[in-house]
């Protein structure tokens, strides 16, 4: 347990990828494999069953601690995040009296805890272990408690340092951890170590991906040799069909086939030995949904039936890698998306679609599709040169993508909240208003855009002039315009405003305004207007 | 009776000896805790403060007019008696003990219990009213023995050195900096400072506070001598081209706020080691009890949690605005330290 606190404490403290592997491919070969096994399977999202609700282990704490209820909620609002709190306040045991146990010896007993029928047997044994781990330790077992623990270590990486430590190939270790498997059925040996048949077969190929058009580009005055297609904002992926298997990989190098039901007959119906690169998007009605509600699906542990109807998901294709079992990046991109084309028509399913490709004689004809976008929901055009070839990763050159100008409002500072996460102990999350009438109405949150210089002299601010608190809320003078941008706006009953802005963040701190100056909410309904709901 | 210390737009008041404490305006009379740039302010008429503050006020604000005493000296203004008491949070600081017509309160300043080994120990004065800060007045902040930590960032820079990278610690350049190069073993290998901290030592050492040798990096012509060497600078160096001297190095900030996981990444270094001048809770809690006051005020820091808690368990408290920081997750031009 000692080892994987650390371990955990190491991996939070770096952002640095080559040292992140470094440190799990130390602990994997240092550790045992019971170990190993269940490092892998919280790595892998998986986790022991919640011990009880984080109300109950509130209160258990304050009690272990000597402390209010109120106060431990109160340090919460400061900490920012709750397992690290409770961790906080119980006082350290001294080094002599710790627990020496392991961590799956840590995760069977949360189990046993579990099982438990009787809440103040579980608060009994859970205060015990407690007081017998470090504050590191404590951080690492209530996180495991609340099943909220997160290494913020990407498929991808896990895999490097899976590879780093036992020298496996990647792909293969992909497909071995992303497969279904159960810590507590399963050996690390049996998982890890023995090779299987076609452990090869869902090796992805690398994307290309566009660099931003630049202002001063040749191709407006050349658009013969090019083809236009909208940018979709959704998740690329890459579909894998060989051996009768089915893989789909998404951008961040993770195997994520389990997450996507909808498109699994494509094992069935694509011909051995086929790759497709494209888009997952959440799409109802012949238009995409909004990204949120492809988040919302993504950030779900279980498909429920429900979620599955309200969120589907279908694979906007673009480009072919693999046809036949033969690699096909080096034909031109006109001869791939006949092929494509032809095996898309032939698939003839709702769920994989051919991404329309356009022509253009004159800038104008581009600047037209362009403007359609907003209504098609895509986030802008893709110019793709007609005879590329599929590069591997960003290359300058044969694809640009152009992406519509975000919108942009001023609006004034009215709240001020700690930071959660990486900017607790400092005023970072900030509520924003627009005039209605003569009064300032909240419209949007935003915690990103400012640099820590600009955050550092507005905590400042804040904190001399706050005109009173509530709970963890300050309201503040309202002097202060900030331009937003934002990716969309829509209705909402949730916000006293009537709208909701989509990914507001700040744009620009306008020290040049006065809050007379700021945007009105009837500017915010006319936009409303103009785009529709997106 | 009315109120001994009062806040006022010109900071704590003392109105029968017409004396301000840690004034944040200019004012005709200052008392001084200490100096970090929170609590003295430039451009009053005259300041008084402990022996060893003198030469930290002066490499601060200049020249000004300043008086210092010795700890427990008392001074009689219009028949108060004023009295200086060690605050243990940066060399020569103190709390401020007044005392009128029966009654004594203490304004503490910043505070801590912990030794040092360049401030003279905190010293517990009675009282009848206690005007503490709370800087980290919240249960979750129970710092570990400052001996772990210093071992703690011994290893690190050995583990860097034996690498050939530069370890680079950010910390308060009054006290903190002086604070580490006292118990780090630097014998055998030079420590690098940067000017704000070269400054802040040679103050400390005119004040008779007895710092190892350290060279100031501006002075240093050849960046091959920062291999694998100790450097320490203000957190407000974190992230400037100043760094680019350094060849391979790792940064760690040496702060309180690094108990917070969030503080931590948020400010971008490689390592956060916890190490405050400031009271932790148990520290904060135990002071108040001991000074056995019957009336607490709280100025700076979780004021309105740290006074509710005390009010539930029997003391009354409340707060009493001032523009006091405390340690600060970044030290910045207009508040280098507190
Ligand atoms: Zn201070």
């Amino acid at each position: 347990m000692k080892q994987f606190a650390e371990l955990f404490e190491r991996l939070d403290q770096t952002n640095k990828t080559l040292e992140k592997i470094q440190l799990i491919a130390d602990y994997l070969q240092q550790a045992c494999d019971e170990d190993k096994l269940w490092a892998i399977a919280l790595f892998t999202g998986r986790k022991p069953p919640r011990i009880a609700h984080t109300t109950l282990m509130r209160q258990w704490a304050a009690r272990c601690a000597g402390l209010p209820v109120w106060l431990v909620e109160e340090t919460w609002h400061t900490v920012g995040d709750l397992g690290e709190t409770l961790a906080g306040i119980i006082p350290d045991t001294s080094e002599n009296n710790r627990n020496q146990g392991t961590l799956h010896e840590m995760i069977h007993q949360i189990v046993t805890i579990q099982s438990l029928k009787d809440d103040s047997e579980k608060e009994r044994k859970v205060t015990a272990i407690w007081k017998s781990l470090s504050r590191k330790e404590r951080l690492v077992f209530n996180k495991l408690c609340a099943g909220s623990l997160r290494l913020g270590v990407s498929q991808g990486l896990l895999v490097k340092a899976i590879h780093h430590a036992f020298q496996i190939p990647e792909e293969v270790i992909s497909r071995r951890i992303m497969g279904q498997w159960d810590p507590f059925t399963t050996t690390f040996k049996e998982l890890i170590l023995q090779p299987g048949e076609n452990d090869n077969i869902a090796k992805p190929y690398p994307f290309y991906l566009a660099y931003p058009l630049e202002e001063e580009t040749d191709i407006k005055n050349n658009l013969s040799g090019w083809l236009i297609e909208f940018k979709w904002d959704g998740i690329r992926a890459q579909i894998i069909q060989r051996k009768k298997e089915l893989f789909i990989w998404s951008r961040g190098e993770e195997l994520v086939t389990d997450r996507y039901p909808e498109l699994h007959f494509l094992k069935d119906v694509l011909p051995d030995g086929t790759v497709l690169d494209g888009e997952l998007l959440a799409w109802k009605e012949n238009k995409p949904l909004s990204f949120q509600l492809l988040q919302k699906r993504i950030g779900r542990k279980t498909l429920t039936r429900s979620l599955l109807s309200e969120i589907p998901v279908i694979f906007m294709a673009y480009d072919i890698t693999e046809w036949q079992g033969l690699d096909i990046r080096n034909k031109p991109l006109s001869e791939r998306k006949e092929i494509l084309y032809g095996l898309v028509s032939s698939v003839h399913s709702p769920a994989l679609l051919y991404s329309p490709v356009m022509n253009a004689e004159t800038w104008d004809q581009v600047l037209h599709f362009k403007s359609l976008c907003k209504g098609n929901g895509s986030e802008g055009l893709m110019l793709k040169k007609t005879n590329s070839p599929y590069e591997t990763g960003r290359k300058k050159g044969n694809w640009w993508k152009w992406k519509l100008d975000p919108f942009t409002i001023d609006a004034v500072l009215i709240y001020a909240q700690y930071g959660h996460g990486r900017r607790a102990g400092l005023l970072t999350d900030y509520t924003f208003a627009v005039w209605n009438e003569h009064q300032l109405v909240p419209v949007a949150k935003a915690y990103s855009g400012l640099t820590n210089e600009e955050i550092t002299e507005l905590d400042k601010w804040i904190k001399k002039h706050t005109i009173e608190k509530f709970g963890p809320v300050r309201s503040v003078e309202p002097f202060h315009v900030f331009e937003l941008a934002f990716e969309g706006i829509q209705q909402s009953t949730r916000h006293k405003s009537g709208v909701a802005l989509r990914f507001p963040r700040i744009s620009r701190w306008r020290k040049d305004k006065t809050v007379r100056e700021a945007n009105t909410l009837q500017d915010l309904k006319a936009l409303l207007q103009t785009t529709g709901q997106i | 009776m009315s109120d001994l210390i009062i806040s006022t737009p010109y900071g704590l008041y003392c109105e029968p000896a017409d004396i301000f404490l840690d004034p944040w305006q200019s004012v005709p009379k200052a008392i001084i805790t200490h100096a970090h740039s929170d609590h003295a302010r430039r451009g009053c008429g005259s300041y008084l403060c402990h022996h060893h503050a003198k030469p930290l006020l002066k490499a601060r604000l200049g020249d000004i007019n300043v008086q210092s005493v010795e700890y427990n000296e008392k001074i009689i203004i219009n028949g108060v008696t004023i009295s200086l008491h060690p605050a243990g949070h940066i060399p020569g600081s103190a709390q401020i003990r007044i005392e009128y017509q029966g009654k004594v309160w203490v304004f503490s300043g910043d505070y801590k219990l912990h030794h040092d080994g360049i401030s003279t120990n905190f010293e517990l004065t009675p009282c009848h009213v206690f005007i503490s800060e709370s800087t980290f007045g919240l249960p979750f902040f129970q710092w570990p023995p400052p001996d772990q930590v210093f071992q703690e960032i011994q290893r690190w820079w050995m583990k860097n050195k034996s690498e050939g990278v530069s370890s680079i610690l950010f910390a308060y350049s009054l006290g903190k900096a002086q604070r580490l190069l006292a118990h780090l073993q630097i014998s055998d290998s030079p420590v690098f400072v940067h000017g704000a901290v070269h400054t802040m030592n040679e103050a400390c050492k005119a004040a008779g506070i007895k710092l190892p040798e350290t060279l100031r990096v501006s002075e240093v012509y050849d960046n091959r001598l920062f291999k694998g060497a100790l450097v320490i600078a203000p957190s407000s160096a974190n992230g400037t081209p100043w760094l680019r001297r350094f060849g391979p190095y790792r940064t760690a900030i040496v702060s309180g706020w690094m108990a917070l996981r969030g503080a931590r990444r948020w400010q971008a270094a490689d390592r956060g080691f916890v190490l405050s001048d400031h009271a932790d809770w148990n520290a904060l809690n135990a002071v108040v009890k001991g000074t056995g006051a019957g009336k607490v005020f709280v100025t700076h820091g979780y004021t309105e949690t740290f006074s509710r808690w005390l009010c539930e368990n029997g003391i009354p408290a409340a707060v009493l605005h001032s523009q006091y920081t405390g340690e600060q997750t970044t030290e910045t031009e207009t508040a280098e330290e507190s």
